[in-house]
């Protein structure tokens, strides 16, 4: 017998005879389907609450907020990098989202695209949805949005649109189902909750372990989000 | 195998407490994780109700466990992954020596998992001439020390700033001499440029998991540091290890044991990074690897499935209980002999790794019940830990001088007027011969129980006089 088959026998050994093997099926089979919710914390119902308790939440976890409106977005980055001393120059992927950033023709920071191999200082990625539970931001992987710029450069700036923002991990789930359909997943998605660190000596917390020293989250209102739109069509 | 040296626990004990390194070192546990886990349950009235439904999320996985397997392989092998099956120790390491093999990989950088140290992976990898490379920072720092963790998610915890500087001095003989060291943030930025070198040049990284999804066929890493995300991402091939009880039904299901884990953990709501990995990069991916293989080890879980010790299958590894626990808090992890520690240790290590050589482990109880109220899961580790007393105790292994005591006891405890007699007179004895102190620094035929601790001398009557004073009504 195979080690997977020894493994399952001895599993079905165990657990026999507890219900019918079609009954046992069945309800693996609707969790699965169904994917019930659980326990939600109770969260805010409005937008802009929703995005109050997501900036409170990223800047408890060490994150900076900036809440900016569509359009301002080129600005606020390139002030963030001129107050942290960075050279104005980003790495980022090829998303949809971030192309529709409208740098100056003159003195805009120098955009790089493709994934990082660790000599980038700045990283700048879309965020697919935040949840204000936590301020987490969520981050799906593919070209547009490549995992490397998420880890190697010591700063990272994460553009995420308000109408983006989800109480709890469990809508951005339902999102997800939506956006890759059929149970597909991407390669990875990233809950990043504030930017690094590590406790490992004597309990002591400090920033910066091996990802990235700071994480930036530019906030934007007033951007309509992919996911309602769709919906509306 | 990593030395088991289990059956020790007494003589462990007995250095760790002299030892004034641990002891300094393990000062930091008593308070830190305590204090922050109450903070951060304070602030989500939903905990006990999310405790209660991640009990029985894990309870309904491990009734359907082998189909919830069958369901996530088929999800891993549809988006270009590759599940493994392994029996044992052996098993597991062989496949991943294969997989090492077959692309040539001279290094491979560790994400942590605790299950690669049940089956001593990085002795058997160095053998077979390919160098594992920790890349956790308290990893790190114990494998330069040649040392295995002492806490299942803070492996460094007995070690102390100092000698973390000194071992980076040792190592990292590359660099300045005169360097300054006295801060932990030059040591944790020292480590970082070391290890990014590695992260870079390494052909495998290997993590753990701290779920499977079996609706999406995911394997979840969970860590504050971003190491594990690096491991996994940049080398031409991930290989994740397992264990089969790790697999939750559905992401909100994942979700559901988040909201406990990292709140019992290190009393944050949420860790830094939680990465869901599933499958090798897409077509139209720019980074990530190339192959992902999981192995899926049993190692002796299977057979917990069905017995008394079923509940232990819950269990996160979110390392609550140890923090609780006045016995590691006094000893630390390394007395416990093999890799799991405190009361999850006590109740896994004899069912992994024997009776015969653990069973020595569910005695470092006092039987406070703290490890129990604490645990997400709620798994009940002291009527476990009783569970093996009695086999213990039924199969003779107990000092024969302990068990006569015990004999003795059980005796006198079925005859009541006998045994309130006995425990007025000792009582009162006790409390006539401790006056003045109200403790004993030594007492006859308890020597070796009053070596480290005094012996408190009691300050009232027996349990049973002093309820009949308070409530005579009730008392016949």
């Amino acid at each position: 017998m195979s080690s997977k088959a020894e493994i399952l026998a001895s599993i079905r050994k165990a657990i026999k005879g507890r219900k019918s093997a079609a009954q046992r099926r069945k309800d693996v089979e609707s969790r699965i389907a169904e994917h019930p919710a659980g326990v939600l914390p109770e969260g805010p119902r409005t937008l802009a609450q929703k995005t109050k308790k997501f900036a409170e939440k990223a800047k408890q976890a060490a994150a900076s907020v900036d809440v900016v409106s569509a359009g301002d977005e080129a600005l606020a980055i390139s002030k963030w990098l001129r107050d942290h001393n960075l050279p104005q120059s980003i790495r980022q992927g090829t998303d949809t989202r971030l192309k529709k950033i409208k740098w100056p023709k003159r003195g805009g920071p120098e955009v790089k695209t493709g994934p990082s191999d660790g000599t980038d200082l700045v990283g700048l990625s879309h965020g697919f949805a935040g949840i204000s539970e936590s301020g987490t931001l969520v981050l799906a992987s593919g070209s547009q949005n490549p995992t490397t710029i998420n880890f190697l450069p010591e700063n990272h700036i994460v553009v995420v649109d308000a109408k983006d923002i989800e109480n709890d991990h469990e809508a951005v789930w339902q999102r997800l189902r939506r956006r890759y359909k059929n149970g597909k997943m991407p390669r990875t998605v990233n809950m990043i909750t504030g930017p690094s660190r590590s406790g490992d000596i004597e309990q002591t917390l400090i920033m910066g372990a091996h990802g990235p020293v700071r994480l930036h989250i530019i906030v934007v209102k007033g951007a309509t989000n992919a996911a309602q739109k769709s919906r509306r069509a | 195998m990593v030395e088991i040296h289990s059956p020790e626990f007494k003589e462990n004990s007995r250095k760790a407490l002299k030892d004034k390194q641990l002891q300094r070192a393990l000062q930091h546990v008593r308070g830190n994780f305590i204090d922050k886990r109450l903070k951060a349950i304070a602030e989500l009235p939903e905990f006990e109700a999310l405790r209660d439904n991640a009990r029985d999320i894990k309870n309904h996985v491990l009734e359907h466990l082998d189909l919830y397997l069958e369901a996530y392989e088929k999800r891993v092998v549809a988006q270009g992954g590759h599940v493994h099956w392994a029996q044992d120790s052996i098993e597991a390491r062989g496949l991943v020596l294969d997989i090492c093999r077959k692309v040539n990989a001279k290094t491979v950088t560790k994400g942590k998992s605790m299950i690669t140290e049940e089956i001593a992976l990085n002795e058997f990898l160095e053998k077979n001439g390919i160098t594992p490379i920790e890349t956790d920072l308290g990893e790190y720092i114990i494998q330069l020390r040649g040392e295995h963790p002492s806490h299942i998610i803070a492996p460094a915890v007995h070690v102390t700033k100092d000698q973390v500087a000194e071992d980076f001095r040792q190592a990292h003989t590359h660099l300045p001499s005169d360097r300054p060291m006295e801060e932990p943030e030059s040591l944790l930025l020292e480590a970082r440029g070391i290890l990014r070198e590695k992260f870079i040049a390494a052909d495998v990284g290997i993590t753990g998991a701290n779920f499977l999804v079996a609706e999406t066929g995911t394997s979840v890493i969970v860590t504050n540091e971003g190491n594990g995300d690096l491991t996994q991402t940049l080398p031409k091939v991930h290989i994740v290890m397992a264990s089969i009880e790790k697999i939750v039904p559905t992401l909100e299901d994942m979700s559901q044991i988040l909201r406990v884990l990292a709140r019992s953990a290190t009393g944050q709501e949420m860790s830094v990074y939680t990465t869901l990995s599933t499958g090798p990069r897409r077509k139209t991916d720019v980074d990530g690897p190339e192959q992902y293989h999981v192995i899926l080890l049993d190692n002796g879980r299977s057979n917990m499935l069905g017995t008394e010790f079923q509940d232990m299958l819950r269990c996160i590894r979110c390392g609550a209980c140890m923090n609780h626990c006045p016995v590691y808090h006094s000893v630390g992890g390394h007395a416990y002999g093999w890799v799991y520690p405190g009361p999850m240790g006590a109740v896994l290590t004899p069912q992994l790794i024997g009776v015969d050589k653990g069973g020595h482990l569910p005695n470092a109880s006092t039987f406070c019940g703290r490890c129990e109220q604490v645990c997400p899961m709620r798994i009940p580790l002291p009527k476990m830990m009783r569970n093996w007393r009695e086999r213990e105790y039924e199969r003779h292994m107990m000092p024969s001088g302990q068990r006569r005591y015990l004999q003795l006891w059980a005796w006198m405890a079925k005859r009541p007027a006998i045994y309130r007699l006995a425990t007025n007179i000792a009582t009162t004895g006790m409390r006539i011969l401790g006056t003045g102190r109200g403790r004993f620094r030594k007492f006859l035929m308890a020597g070796s129980w009053t070596a480290d601790r005094d012996l408190p001398a009691p300050q009232g009557g027996t349990f049973v006089s002093q309820w009949k004073r308070q409530r005579p009504e009730q008392a016949r």
